[in-house]
């Protein structure tokens, strides 16, 4: 008996020497990946955005692994949920940085989050690329050694770009802004009003809405009253869809041109009809004619997610697109700095030449001022017909 | 143009929260209790009703009448879980325990519904019909209608009835009811499918003009508990034109001052009110036996 005992005493330590070596092991092999991590939105209303990335990012390492790697290691992405909660989301980070060891971290949709994450990336010396939210200081953050970079639209160059289609497209005089009661919308209230102010333009009025608003047509009756010819949108897929609702009950058959709020889910369903006559903003659009790397993208994406069958699944599409060149301009980055190392890997951020991307050719797309790759002239505007975002020639 | 469109849109919103409040009023008169997730119940009706109607393809009526009967049992759970063990024990307990079912079921909804807003059409809101040179649905129309009838339908209950003074007798003193052969526990339990019911209620009127999702009750039911208290609680046709009279001061705030300005506005006139009135519009102040 005592002998038995002994033996399967031996036997239990040598199995666990076995199973301790075997996860001492692990970081060895681990060591052949480069990860890479994201914190988004994985839950919660906005989850279909995490989605989206996921996906962009997702095609993008396919590719670049198909082709051998990064410096000869193979990319891996490790998704962390933030519940669009910034104190989450730096939690996420600590950790994909600390015990992943990521060369890098991607950032999804919402701007607090990415606001609350920014500091940490700076102070750790960790790439951080945005590849969603728009808020401004995300990437003019003001630290001596910036380490955020993004590939997506930023709220002051879009308060821009709505002011000139407004003008362009329908020639408004006396604009009327109407925006969600929330920090997005603020931070769009003052780009809006610098944006006209530039042009020399003035406007009827700002009208705030809140989520649960059932009803918008008092703000939007007072916008009428003061001559407003066009409105400015800026609220998410359901309080903008209570706009056009109202307006439709007001018989005001006024142009929308709106952030790219409706974009963010069922605003066909929601808004009803009249929603295509919002025109909001988007930075790609896989609808209409496509370039090779465009058809390339989208059969890469149909083959890896067989629920996607139509481009009204393609949804949103800003979110794959951003993420698929994020992924591509951050593996050049890498891979021009031969290691790593953070520092390293945003001197050569700044380095990179040029990139034939999805959205566009990038040519120099990071300077040591300009941490955005993308700029007011790659907005296109779109509409929603039938469930399907399609754009619109100017 | 602008005051009379303020004025519909304000009567219709205001009889929503005056709806909810009605059942914060039902439980309140017949157990000195309230269900704090009134908001979530008025969810719950409009997320069955869409899930009956349009993803089962029933026939409306029938989907309304299931959504209904769900939220009245939702009642009963809540009551029975979430109340019961705690009053009967003298505690406050069961405020927090309203609350946080009310959070509990929003979670399960987002998980089992889906974290995409949803729009249910109707009829009755499709094409405006021009009021006083004001376009309105009909749909907003027929939900203040629906609020008079039934607080004209409650007043009677309470008042004229032998179940609805049965009701109201379990409040004043339970052991005396209790000996006249009234059954308590089933006259609350009652009280609180009725109440939720009535939320579920509001929140079908409520779905077409706006959009389905887990969270759409959570500012409602903090509003119309504002309305109850305004309106006193203790009384169906104060709470009622509270309801009503908190909507036009957030349409008029809106229209004539600006939506900066609505929320501090309309909860400050709710503070001033009852400084003014401690026990609301038309309720009755709560008699202290010694």
């Amino acid at each position: 008996m005592a002998l038995q005992n002994s033996i399967s005493n031996i036997t239990r330590r040598v199995l666990l020497a076995a199973a301790a070596s075997a996860a001492l092991a692990l970081p060895a092999i681990a060591d052949d990946t480069i990860k890479l991590g994201l914190v988004a939105a994985m839950s919660g209303q906005s989850a279909k955005s995490g989605e989206a990335i996921v996906r962009g990012l997702s095609v993008a390492i396919d590719e670049i692994n198909a082709k051998g790697g990064v410096l000869g290691k193979k990319l891996e992405l490790v998704v962390r949920d933030d519940e669009s909660n910034p104190a989450k989301g730096v939690v996420a980070a600590r950790e994909l940085v600390q015990r992943e060891k990521v060369a890098a971290l991607f950032g999804g949709l919402d701007t607090p989050v990415s606001m609350a994450i920014v500091p940490f990336a700076n102070q750790n010396k960790v790439p951080f690329m945005g590849v969603w939210a728009a808020g401004t200081p995300i990437t003019r953050n003001g630290a001596p050694e910036n380490y955020v970079f993004r590939v997506s639209a930023v709220d002051a160059l879009v308060d821009k770009a709505l002011v000139a289609y407004a003008i362009k497209k329908y020639g408004a005089k006396k604009p009327g802004m109407i925006l969600i009661n929330n920090p997005w919308g603020e931070s769009n209230e003052k780009g809006l009003k610098a944006a006209l102010e530039e042009k020399g333009m003035p406007f009827a009025g700002i009208e705030k809405f809140q989520d649960a608003d059932v009803d918008v047509v008092p703000q939007l009756t007072r916008l009428k009253e003061s001559g407003a010819d066009v409105l400015f949108m800026v609220a998410n897929v359901a309080p903008s869809s209570q706009v056009v609702k109202s307006l439709d009950r007001m018989g005001w058959d006024v142009p929308i041109v709106s952030h790219w709020g409706p974009a963010g889910g069922r605003f066909s369903e929601l808004a009803g009809p009249s929603g295509a006559k919002v025109h909001f903003i988007q930075t790609f659009s896989f609808a209409g004619t496509l370039s090779p790397k465009g058809e390339a993208v989208l059969a890469a994406l149909k083959k890896k997610y067989p629920e996607i069958k139509s481009l009204a699944d393609v949804t949103p599409a800003v979110g794959i697109a951003n993420a698929y060149d994020a992924m591509n301009l951050t593996a050049l980055a890498i891979a021009k700095a031969g290691s790593t190392d953070g520092s390293k890997i945003r001197e050569a951020f700044e380095q990179i030449e040029s990139y034939d991307g999805l959205i566009k050719n990038y040519k120099k797309p990071f300077s040591a001022t300009e941490h955005d790759a993308l700029t007011s002239n790659d907005y296109i505007f779109t509409h929603f017909k039938e469930g399907q975002i399609l754009p619109l020639t100017n | 143009m602008l005051l009379i469109s303020a004025i519909v849109t304000g009567l219709a919103v205001g009889s929503m929260y005056g709806l909810i409040a009605l059942g914060y009023h039902v439980t309140y008169v017949v157990s000195n209790t309230v269900n704090f997730s009134q908001g979530s119940s008025m969810m719950l009706g409009a997320v069955l009703g869409y899930t009956f109607a349009i993803r089962l393809g029933w026939p409306l009526p029938l989907a309304v009448a299931m959504a209904l009967l769900l939220c009245a049992l939702f009642g009963l759970v809540v009551e029975r879980f979430l109340v019961r063990p705690f009053a009967e024990r003298g505690s406050n307990g069961w405020l927090m325990a309203t609350v946080a079912g009310g959070i509990v079921l929003d979670n399960i909804v987002l998980f089992t519904f889906g974290k995409e807003p949803r729009a249910f059409p109707s009829v009755l809101a499709q094409k405006p019909i021009q009021l006083f040179g004001a376009g309105v649905f009909p749909l907003q129309l027929v939900i203040p209608l629906v609020g008079l009838g039934i607080t004209l339908a409650l007043y009677l209950a309470f008042n004229r009835t032998k179940f609805g003074k049965a009701l109201l007798a379990v409040v004043q003193n339970k052991d005396a009811a209790r000996l006249m052969g009234i059954n308590v526990r089933v006259a609350i339990a009652l009280s609180f499918a009725l109440s939720t019911a009535l939320a579920g209620l509001a929140g079908l009127l409520i779905a077409p003009l706006f959009s389905i999702h887990s969270d759409m009750g959570t500012l409602f039911g903090i509003k119309a508990f504002a309305v109850a208290i305004l309106g006193g609680i203790t009384s169906a046709s104060g709470v009622m034109l509270a309801g009503f009279l908190y909507g036009l001061i957030e349409a008029l705030v809106t229209a004539l001052v600006g939506s900066t300005y609505t929320q501090i506005v309309a909860f400050s006139v709710v503070i001033a009110a009852l400084a003014v009135m401690p026990n609301g519009l038309l309720g009755r102040a709560a008699a202290k036996k010694v």
